[in-house]
């Protein structure tokens, strides 16, 4: 079965790119799973989710965390595109933590930062 | 013998300037390197939402959001200017104001009501040197834009528009920046950023069929704020790498300028130091033609 072409950009830079198997993203309203062969969509990220990659070579599934952005599909083509956005391995867990303390403390309205900070913790593989 | 030091003082200085010019060149050189690195990493994304919002455009070719039209009834205009926090440019931060003055000008025959904007402590300091009211100033990340401050600027602006005149907001944005075209030439260009003109994509390629996910709508209010503040991104981008250009061009042709100077106070010294000499020769003669006159008598 062929494979999906993935592509998570920031602004700033390109993240990762590479074949996958599967790639799951939270929107809005959900968790979507796409597997090569799916419709043409355009979804928006939720601010603050991790989104799942699976290498198509059978490496470790790639985890990262993405802020305000969205994604599209089409013809096996997924590109992940967030103005935040860092890879699971790359997050400086003790800043981070630090980041979902300042965040829990400040008591925004909107939980935007305290729901950034979660995920870029839940994206370098600790519960927080 | 005084003038031979004060030459000596002066070509020393000379030199001490010409190694400090010679530095800031090389430095800037490598910055341009790095600024355009920035500039091509930031494509995909640029790229990928363009592509994104021309294929929801062409879908839904009736929608209407406020980023998208023409606001007849606010009469100003805004206008963000691209300048540099530092000098040491040449004509760069120059050329961007004189063609905003004239943006400015033509807005005003036109009988628009124009509102700068502007970004760099050098544009900062030359509006409000002539007393000239500005709506806001952002500094201190010209030299290597990030994409937060992209997305403040974005943010403000876009606020701005969707406002009216009467809350002090704007009609449309205009931005002077500097298009980066090679190492030797940069181009100052005027744009319009709002209300957005999105054409159909431009290849041929039909856009997929997209379904949105929650709503084409949802997705529209979203990827236009992205789209505005990523075009704002690539014009600081591309005004940074203009901008390192500019003072590469200008710490050279000082380096240059320099090291003729000293070629000039050099000749200079050896003709006054020639000068001496000769003249301590001929006295020197003199002196003897003279004793072997009164001594031959």
């Amino acid at each position: 079965m062929a494979n999906l072409k993935v592509g998570l950009v920031s602004p700033e830079r390109e993240i990762w790119t590479g074949e996958a198997r599967m790639v799951v993203a939270q929107t809005v309203e959900g968790s979507m799973g796409i597997l090569p062969g799916h419709a043409p969509v355009l979804g928006i990220l939720l601010d603050g989710s991790v989104v799942k990659i699976e290498p198509a070579d059978g490496g470790e599934p790639i985890s990262a965390m993405v802020g305000s952005g969205f994604f599209s599909v089409a013809a096996d083509e997924v590109s992940v595109l967030a103005e935040q956005a860092e890879l699971g391995d790359e997050v400086d867990v003790p800043e981070a933590r630090q980041a979902l303390e300042n965040a829990l403390a400040a008591e925004d309205e909107d939980a935007t930062r305290e729901r950034r900070a979660r995920a870029r913790l839940r994206a370098a593989g600790i519960e927080a | 013998m005084a003038q031979i030091r004060q030459l000596r003082q002066k070509i020393k200085s000379v030199k001490s300037t010409a190694k400090i010019t010679r530095a800031q060149e090389m430095i800037a050189t490598s910055r341009i390197v790095k600024a355009q690195q920035a500039v091509a990493a930031s494509k995909p994304y640029a790229d990928q939402i363009t592509q994104a919002l021309s294929a929801l455009v062409s879908h839904h070719v009736g929608i209407d959001h406020p980023l998208l039209q023409e606001q007849p009834a606010d009469n100003r205009s805004a206008v963000l200017i691209i300048t540099s926090d530092r000098g040491f440019c040449g004509a760069y931060n120059a050329n961007v104001i004189r063609e905003a003055e004239a943006l400015i000008a033509r807005l005003r025959e036109e009988g628009r009501e124009p509102v700068p904007y502007v970004i760099g402590n050098k544009g900062i300091t030359w509006y409000r040197f002539r007393g000239r009211e500005v709506a806001e100033t952002w500094h201190g990340f010209t030299d290597r834009p990030d994409f937060p401050s992209a997305e403040r600027i974005g943010r403000r602006l876009t606020e701005d528009f969707l406002k009216t005149d009467a809350d002090g907001g704007v009609g449309e944005i205009h931005v002077v920046y500097t298009q980066f075209v090679s190492m030797l030439t940069q181009e100052v260009q005027v744009r319009r950023l709002l209300p957005l003109e999105i054409g159909e994509s431009a290849s041929d390629r039909v856009p997929p069929a997209y379904e949105f996910e929650p709503s084409a709508a949802a997705a529209l209010d979203l990827l236009l704020p992205n789209y505005v503040e990523s075009r704002i991104f690539h014009m600081l981008l591309q005004s940074a790498a203009s901008f390192h250009a500019s003072v590469r061009r200008a710490m050279k042709s000082a380096t240059d300028n320099a090291n003729e100077l000293v070629g000039v106070y050099t000749r200079q010294m050896n003709q006054v130091r020639q000068a001496a000499i000769t003249q301590e020769i001929s006295e020197i003669v003199g002196g003897a033609d003279a004793l072997a006159e009164s001594g031959g008598e």
